[in-house]
Formats: C-alpha cells, sequence, structure tokens
C-alpha cells in the first residue's frame, strides 16, 4: 500500500514530495467556489421570496433567535476543533487528530441535531415548505446547508476510521483528505454565517 | 518536515494563536450581529446595515484565520478563483433581485388594473 504511495508520489514532473498534493486541495477549492455559486443562487431565490408570505407565518414568528444561537455557536466551535485537529495532523500526532476530530464530529452532529428538530416542529405545525414561497426558500436554502454538513459528517467518519485502522502515521494522500474536509468545514461555517444573518437575523428584524 | 508539508498544501497553515484570535473574532462579531437584534438599539434600517456589515467582516475573518488565505504568491490561483467566484455570486444576487423586483413593479395586480381593465 505504501509503496503505492511513494510511487505516487515520486511522479518525475513534481519533486520527491509533492504528489498530487497541492493539486488535489486547489481542484477541491475550485469545488467549493461552485459550490460558493449554488448557494448563492438559494439565497437570491431566497431573497426574492422572503416576503412572500402567502397568509403563513412570517420569520418573526417561526425563528427563535436563541435556538439559533446555540446552533451558531455549534457550528463555529466545531470549526475551531477541526483546525485544531489539522494542528495535530501536520504535527503526525494520531492521537491528537482522532480526538479533535471526533469533537468537531459531536458538535455537527449536534447542529444537525438541532436543525431536524426546528426543521421537524416546522412541519408538525403545518409550516411545511409546502405553506408559502418564504418557507419554499427557507427550506430550500437551510435544508441544502444542512444536507452539507451531514456529507461532511459521513466525510469525518470514514476518514477517521481509515486513519485509526491505518495505524502508521498521516501520510500525504490523508493529509490531502484531511486538507479538503478542512477547507469544505470552514465553507459550510461561512455560508452558515450568510444563513444566519440573512434568514434569520434580518426575518426577525 | 515544515516544506513537505508545505508542499501538501500550497498554503501556509494555521497556529493555535491564530485559531485563537480567529475564534475570539467570530464570537464577538456573531455575538454582536445577535445582540443588535435581539436587544435592538439602532434603527430598523441602521440595524440591517450594521448586521449585513458584520457578516461581511465574519466571512474575511474566517477566510483569513480558518482558511489561511492570504496574498501570497502560493495562493494566487486560489485567489484568483475566489475573486471570480465573488463576482459571479455578486451578478447572480443582484441580478436576482433587481429583475425581480422590476417584474413585481411592472406587473403587480394595482398596475395591472390600469392597463387592462376589462380582466379585473
Amino acid at each position: 500500500m505504501d509503496a503505492t504511495h511513494e510511487s505516487l508520489a515520486a511522479h518525475p514532473e513534481h519533486g520527491e514530495h509533492h504528489g498530487p498534493g497541492p493539486n488535489t486541495v486547489f481542484g477541491f477549492w475550485l469545488y467549493l467556489m461552485t459550490d460558493c455559486i449554488l448557494f448563492a443562487t438559494l439565497f437570491a431565490a431566497f431573497a426574492v421570496a422572503r416576503h412572500q408570505f402567502a397568509d403563513g407565518p412570517s420569520g418573526h414568528d417561526i425563528f427563535d433567535l436563541k435556538y439559533v444561537g446555540v446552533e451558531t455557536l455549534l457550528l463555529l466551535v466545531s470549526s475551531c476543533t477541526y483546525g485544531l485537529a489539522m494542528l495535530d495532523a501536520y504535527r503526525n500526532r494520531t492521537s491528537g487528530l482522532v480526538l479533535w476530530m471526533g469533537i468537531t464530529f459531536l458538535l455537527g452532529l449536534g447542529f444537525i441535531g438541532m436543525e431536524v428538530n426546528e426543521f421537524s416542529h416546522l412541519v408538525a405545525e403545518g409550516h411545511g415548505p409546502d405553506q408559502s414561497a418564504f418557507l419554499s426558500a427557507f427550506f430550500t436554502l437551510v435544508g441544502t446547508h444542512g444536507l452539507h454538513v451531514t456529507c461532511g459528517l459521513i466525510w469525518m467518519v470514514v476518514l477517521m476510521s481509515q486513519i485509526l485502522i491505518k495505524k502508521n502515521g498521516i501520510s500525504g494522500p490523508y493529509m490531502n483528505r484531511l486538507m479538503c474536509l478542512s477547507l469544505f468545514w470552514h465553507f459550510l461555517d461561512i455560508v452558515w454565517i450568510c444563513v444566519f444573518t440573512f434568514v434569520y437575523l434580518m426575518g426577525v428584524q | 518536515m515544515a516544506d513537505m508539508n508545505r508542499a501538501y498544501t500550497g498554503e501556509s497553515h494555521g497556529s493555535v494563536g491564530s485559531y485563537g484570535i480567529g475564534f475570539v473574532l467570530s464570537i464577538i462579531l456573531t455575538g454582536a450581529a445577535f445582540g443588535l437584534v435581539m436587544e435592538p438599539v439602532l434603527p430598523h434600517v441602521a440595524t440591517l446595515l450594521a448586521i449585513a456589515g458584520l457578516a461581511a467582516v465574519q466571512v474575511f475573518v474566517h477566510l483569513f484565520f480558518f482558511l489561511h488565505m492570504n496574498g501570497s504568491s502560493e495562493q494566487r490561483w486560489n485567489v484568483t478563483a475566489f475573486a471570480f467566484a465573488v463576482l459571479t455570486v455578486a451578478i447572480l444576487i443582484v441580478g436576482s433581485l433587481w429583475i425581480m423586483h422590476n417584474i413585481s413593479e411592472n406587473m403587480m395586480p394595482g398596475v395591472a388594473k390600469s392597463h387592462m381593465p376589462a380582466e379585473m
């Protein structure tokens, strides 16, 4: 297995240690930029539909800012703990990496749990995405972000188990995957800043 | 070891300090935005502008302290791609709002009535 990685890393066009690393991370960065545009379309749709209540509730009626504040805090702290996980990864400290990643995972899971809870309450009260254009746009935008976070969580579990099973340090390919997930996770946090500002805070205001 | 890491990333990685500063700044900015809405001290429009401004600042705090974006030559293409994405996002959002605003201005029932009295 390691021999394969070594031969990949020793690609003649690159230096001994370069391998596909920088390009992989840059390619992932480009993907994130396209994801940014996906979210921009959903934000634009939300901005257009944000006052189309169709006699349903407005943001002021259904948003609980304290609840959203806790969600925000979970995601903010998880961004920071993932950063600490990366610092341990750079120093090749597997136990520290897995510990911080585990904490990040739990915080992300808490966030998703709170969001699912919020959504199920809204649907149970009859304020589902079918009630008004405002709610359709709200569920699509916040749901897409939640779906991204869920994918990030699955990715995190897969990476953690791979690293735990491998047991001989963090090699180049794993470092690339960790870097890409790091970009993904911090990116989702940035999207959430826009969500809580333009959806929740401005919806209540 | 440090050189090897740099080769993998093509970008600098932070330290506990930079994550700490980024975290404290983002907590302050988030707290300020929530505070302004939960305990309104400013007029309506000023609050909207203030929380939009706080969000913009916080996005850059995250880009700088968490995603380690900077003006170094290693990051030229990352920053170029980001700038292009920002441009696209701006065209998308401003354009959508502009078009939809015009549509609703010109197709509101009140306006339509004056043009097509027979239908009402």
